[in-house]
C-alpha cells in the first residue's frame, strides 16, 4: 500500500476508535436522559412527595395510587436479608481461600465461585420455585414459600461470588509484614486473622459488601419468580413482597404507552438507578481507599 | 494441656471457615444436582430438535434454542467491534484528560446499571424511537449495550498486559500506529480478549430482564428467525414455563429440561473461557 | 570519515524534567559508536530520538536539529515510518512479534511494500547469523526461540529493511555471556554495511566492539573520541572516574 493510503487509514481509524469512546458517553447519557425525561413526565401528574412517601402502590385502581414505599421496603427487606446470609458466608469463604486453602485447593475453589456467578438468574429463580419455596413452606408451615425470605436466600447466592471475589482480593492484599508482626508477638492464626488481617482489609471488605448490595438491589428475575409479588406493605420475612425491579418487569408489559402508569415505572427505575449507583460508588470509594492505604 | 486445647480451638476456627466455604460450594452443587437429576430424563435428541407443540406441553425446545443462538450472535456482532474499539481507544490513544476520565467513569457506572434498566432503555430506544418494534434485533442490540462495558473492561485488561516493547517493535520497522494495533497488539492480546468475550456472551445468553419488553415472545409458531420479528429464548422460556404457563405442573419437566440446556450452554462457554485463560497464562510464564 | 547521523543543540524534556541539555554529537558512516554513561544520563533518550520513538510520549518536548546526512529527521514533510525504515532499532529486551520466524522478518517488508520472498528472508537471517539454526523451522512461533536467538531475530528483522543506521539499546543486557559474545561478533560484522550506534552499560563490551565512544553525564555529552582514547587516556575527570568504576 502507498504511504499516503496507509497514513489516511491510520488517521481514519484514530477517529473511529475515538468515536466508540464517545458512544459509551452517549449510552450513559441516553439512559440518564430517558430516566429524567420520563420521570419528569410522571411528576407532572403525581407530586414527587406523594410518590416517595405514599404507602400504597395500586396504579390500576379507580383512583390510582403511586406510593412507592411498599416497593422500596420490599427491595430493602430482601436485600437486607440477603446480606445477613451473604456477608458472614462471603467473608468466611474469602478468608478461607486466602489464608487457609492450599494453592491446589484455590485452583478448584476460584473456578467454582466463578461457576456460581455464571448461573443465569432465571435458573436461580427457578430453583427458588422448585426447591427453596417448598422448603420454606414445610419448615414454617405456610401454604407456599414465595416470600421475602425466599428472595433473600436466592439473592444471597447471587451476591456471594461478588462479595467473595472482592473480599478475597482485599484479604490477599494485606501485606505479609502485618501478619508476621502479629505472629511475632505470639498470636495464633485465628487471632491474627480477626485482629489484624480483617481490620486491615476492612475497606476492601466493605467495598465487597457494597458491590454485593448493588447487585442484589438491581437483580430482577430471581425476585420476580420467588417472592410472590404481592403489592402490600411488607412486615416481615414471611410476607410476599414486590420489589422495584419486579414491579417494572411485571407492569411494563401491561401498561399502555405514555400513560401516567408507564411514566411511573420509569420513575421507579430512576430511584433504582440512584440506589445502585450509590451502592456501587460507595464500593468504589472504599476500594480506592483500600488501595491508597496499602500503596502508601 | 494448654497445647491440646489450643489445638482444638484452632481446628474449630479452621472448621468454621471451611464450613462457610463448603456451604457456598454446596449452593452450586444443589443447583446442578436439582437440574441435572430432574432434567436429564427430559433430554433427548427430539427435545433439542423439535419445536414446542400442544400449547408447549409437548415437543422440544428448538425454537428457544435458535432464538438464543441468534440473539447471542447479534449481541456479539454489536458489542465485540464497539467494545474492542473503545478499549483500543482508551488503552492506545487516549491521553489522561477529563474526557478520558469521564469515559472511564461512565464505563464503571454502566457496568453497575441493573439489567432491567437496560431493558427499559432498549424499549425506549430500539423498540419505540427507532421503530424496530419488539424484535430479535431490538433485544439483541439491548443485550449488546449491556455487554459493552464488560467487553471494554476485559479487553482493556488484555491490552494492558502487552508490554510497550511489543508496540515499539512494530513502530521500529516502520508500521503506523494503526498497523501496530491491527497486526501486533491485537494478535498478542487475542486470548485475553477472547476470554472476556466468551464470558460476556455466556452472561448475555442467560439474561432475561433486558429481553422482557424488547422482543422475547411467549410462543411463536415454527422456528422463525427473522431479525424484525419476535423470538423465543431459553431463559425467557424457562421463566414463562415456571411462572406464566396455564398448566404449570404439566410443563414442569420441560422447564427442567430447558434449565438443563441453558446451564449446559452457559457452563460450556465458561469452561471454554477458563481453558483459553489457562492456556495463555501458562504460555506467559 | 563521512558523518551519517548527527544531533545539533538537541534539548529534550519530559514534562518538567530536562533530560538532554544542548547535545551536539555526530556518528560516522560504517562505524560502531558506543554511548556510555551512568543510568539516567540520557543515552537511551538520545538514541531513541533518532528514530522518533519519543513521538509516543505526548509530554516529550524536543528542540534542536537531528539529521540523517542532510535529511531533517523531524521535518513535517518526511513520513516518520520512512525514517524508521532507514534507521532501524534493536531493543534491550528481545521483542519478536507473536508470529512465525518467517513472518517476523517479512512483516516490516510487507508493510513497507518491499519484496518479502524466501530469498530475502534467508538473506536477512544469514546476515544475523541465525539461518543455520532456524532454516527448518521458519513456520515456528518466534517466541519459542532462546533469548539469544530471539535477539538475533530482532537484528535480522532490522537489517531486512536495508536500513542505513541501526540503533541498539543495550541489546545484550538480558543475555548470558555466550549469547552476548555471539551478538557482539555479529555487530562487529554488521558495520561493513551499516552505521551502528549502541547504548551499553558494559565497559568491556564498548572496548571490544566500538570504534568510537561517547560518554554522557547528567544529560550532557562530556567526552567523545576514539574508544581507545576514551578508555586509555580520558581528558575529563568525570569520564575517568566512570570508566574506572568509581560510580555507575
Amino acid at each position: 500500500m502507498k504511504y499516503k493510503a496507509r497514513l489516511s487509514l491510520d488517521i481514519f481509524f484514530k477517529y473511529v476508535f475515538k468515536a466508540t469512546g464517545l458512544l459509551v458517553l452517549a449510552l450513559l447519557g441516553g439512559i440518564l436522559a430517558m430516566l429524567i425525561y420520563n420521570s419528569f413526565s410522571f411528576f407532572m401528574d403525581v407530586k414527587p412527595l406523594d410518590f416517595i412517601t405514599g404507602i400504597e402502590w395500586n396504579p390500576t385502581a379507580k383512583i390510582p395510587k403511586y406510593g412507592m414505599v411498599p416497593l422500596i421496603l420490599s427491595t430493602t427487606i430482601v436485600t437486607f436479608g440477603a446480606m445477613i446470609i451473604a456477608i458472614p458466608l462471603g467473608i468466611g469463604t474469602a478468608a478461607f481461600i486466602s489464608e487457609y486453602a492450599s494453592p491446589r485447593l484455590k485452583n478448584i475453589l476460584k473456578p467454582t465461585i466463578e461457576m456460581l456467578a455464571a448461573i443465569p438468574s432465571v435458573v436461580i429463580g427457578f430453583l427458588g420455585i422448585v426447591v427453596v419455596s417448598p422448603g420454606i413452606a414445610n419448615l414454617a408451615d405456610l401454604s407456599n414459600g414465595l416470600n421475602a425470605l425466599n428472595g433473600a436466600i436466592l439473592l444471597a447466592v447471587m451476591a456471594l461470588p461478588t462479595i467473595i471475589t472482592v473480599a478475597e482480593d482485599a484479604i490477599h492484599a494485606v501485606p505479609k509484614t502485618y501478619k508476621e508482626a502479629s505472629y511475632g508477638v505470639g498470636a495464633t492464626k485465628w487471632q491474627t486473622l480477626r485482629k489484624v488481617v480483617i481490620p486491615a482489609a476492612a475497606p476492601g471488605i466493605i467495598a465487597a459488601v457494597m458491590l454485593g448490595v448493588g447487585r442484589a438491589i438491581g437483580e430482577t428475575m430471581t425476585v420476580l419468580m420467588a417472592t410472590g409479588n404481592a403489592s402490600i406493605l411488607p412486615t416481615g420475612m414471611f410476607d410476599s413482597v414486590k420489589t422495584m425491579t419486579a414491579t417494572i418487569a411485571i407492569e411494563m408489559g401491561e401498561v399502555p404507552y405514555q400513560t401516567t402508569h408507564y411514566f411511573a415505572l420509569y420513575a421507579i427505575a430512576t430511584v433504582l438507578f440512584i440506589m445502585t449507583l450509590a451502592a456501587n460508588m460507595l464500593g468504589e470509594y472504599f476500594i480506592n481507599r483500600f488501595r491508597k492505604y496499602h500503596a502508601a | 494441656m494448654l497445647r491440646k486445647s489450643q489445638k482444638l480451638t484452632s481446628v474449630i476456627e479452621w472448621g468454621t471457615l471451611l464450613l462457610s466455604t463448603l456451604l457456598v460450594c454446596f449452593f452450586l452443587v444443589v443447583v446442578i444436582w436439582e437440574i441435572v437429576s430432574k432434567g436429564a430424563s427430559q433430554l433427548s435428541w427430539e427435545f433439542v430438535t423439535q419445536v414446542p407443540t400442544d400449547g408447549m406441553t409437548k415437543g422440544g425446545i428448538l425454537t428457544p434454542i435458535i432464538g438464543t443462538v441468534l440473539l447471542t450472535l447479534i449481541t456479539a456482532l454489536f458489542s465485540i467491534p464497539f467494545g474492542v474499539a473503545c478499549a483500543i481507544y482508551l488503552q492506545e490513544y487516549a491521553e489522561d484528560n477529563w474526557l478520558t476520565r469521564t469515559i472511564r467513569a461512565s464505563i464503571r457506572n454502566l457496568s453497575g446499571v441493573p439489567s432491567i434498566i437496560y431493558g427499559l432503555f432498549g424499549l425506549a430506544l430500539f423498540v419505540q424511537a427507532l421503530q424496530f418494534g419488539t424484535s430479535l434485533i431490538a433485544a439483541g442490540l439491548t443485550l449488546g449495550l449491556l455487554s459493552l462495558p464488560y467487553i471494554i473492561t476485559t479487553t482493556e485488561e488484555a491490552l494492558m498486559r502487552i508490554p510497550n516493547s511489543t508496540r515499539e517493535a512494530a513502530l521500529a520497522v516502520g508500521a503506523t500506529k494503526f498497523e501496530t494495533i491491527k497486526d501486533v497488539i491485537i494478535p498478542s492480546a487475542m486470548s485475553g480478549i477472547l476470554t472476556g468475550v466468551v464470558l460476556t456472551l455466556s452472561r448475555a445468553a442467560g439474561e432475561t430482564a433486558p429481553i422482557l419488553f424488547t422482543g422475547a415472545a411467549f410462543y411463536i409458531n415454527g422456528t422463525s428467525g427473522f431479525v424484525n420479528q419476535e423470538f423465543m429464548a431459553l431463559p425467557y422460556h424457562l421463566y414463562m414455563l415456571s411462572t406464566q404457563h396455564q398448566s404449570i405442573d404439566e410443563v414442569r419437566p420441560i422447564a427442567y429440561g430447558t434449565a438443563l440446556v441453558l446451564i449446559v450452554v452457559v457452563f460450556l462457554l465458561n469452561l471454554t473461557a477458563f481453558y483459553i485463560r489457562y492456556k495463555y497464562r501458562k504460555n506467559e510464564n | 570519515m563521512k558523518t551519517k547521523l548527527s544531533a545539533e543543540n538537541l534539548n529534550i524534556s519530559f514534562g518538567t524534567k530536562h533530560v538532554l541539555k544542548n547535545v551536539n554529537v555526530s556518528f560516522a558512516e560504517n562505524e560502531i559508536t558506543a554511548l556510555i554513561g551512568p543510568s539516567g544520563c540520557g543515552k537511551s533518550t538520545l538514541l531513541r530520538s533518532f528514530n522518533r520513538m519519543h513521538d509516543l510520549s505526548p509530554d516529550a518536548k524536543i528542540s534542536g536539529s537531528l539529521k540523517l546526512e542532510n535529511l531533517d529527521l523531524y521535518s513535517k514533510t518526511v513520513p516518520v515510518t520512512e525514517i524508521r525504515k532507514r534507521i532501524g532499532m534493536v531493543f534491550q529486551k528481545a521483542n519478536p512479534f507473536p508470529k512465525s520466524i518467517f513472518d517476523n522478518i517479512a512483516y516490516g517488508l510487507k508493510i513497507n511494500n518491499l519484496p518479502h520472498d524466501k530469498g530475502v528472508i534467508e538473506k536477512a537471517l544469514r546476515e544475523a547469523f541465525l539461518w543455520e539454526e532456524v532454516k527448518n523451522d521458519l513456520k515456528m512461533p518466534a517466541t519459542r526461540l532462546s533469548g539469544g536467538q530471539q535477539q538475533r531475530l530482532c537484528i535480522a528483522r532490522a537489517v531486512a529493511l536495508r536500513p542505513e543506521v541501526i540503533l541498539m539499546d543495550e541489546p545484550c543486557s538480558a543475555l548470558d555471556p555466550v549469547s552476548t559474545l555471539k551478538i557482539e561478533e555479529l555487530i562487529s560484522h554488521l558495520k561493513e554495511k551499516y552505521t551502528i550506534v549502541i547504548v551499553t552499560h558494559n565497559m568491556q563490551q564498548a572496548q571490544r566492539i566500538a570504534d568510537k565512544t561517547v560518554f554522557m553525564y547528567l544529560g550532557e555529552v562530556k567526552e567523545e573520541g576514539l574508544t581507545s582514547q576514551i578508555f586509555g587516556n580520558p581528558v575529563n575527570e568525570v569520564t575517568a572516574n566512570y570508566i574506572t568504576g568509581q560510580f555507575g
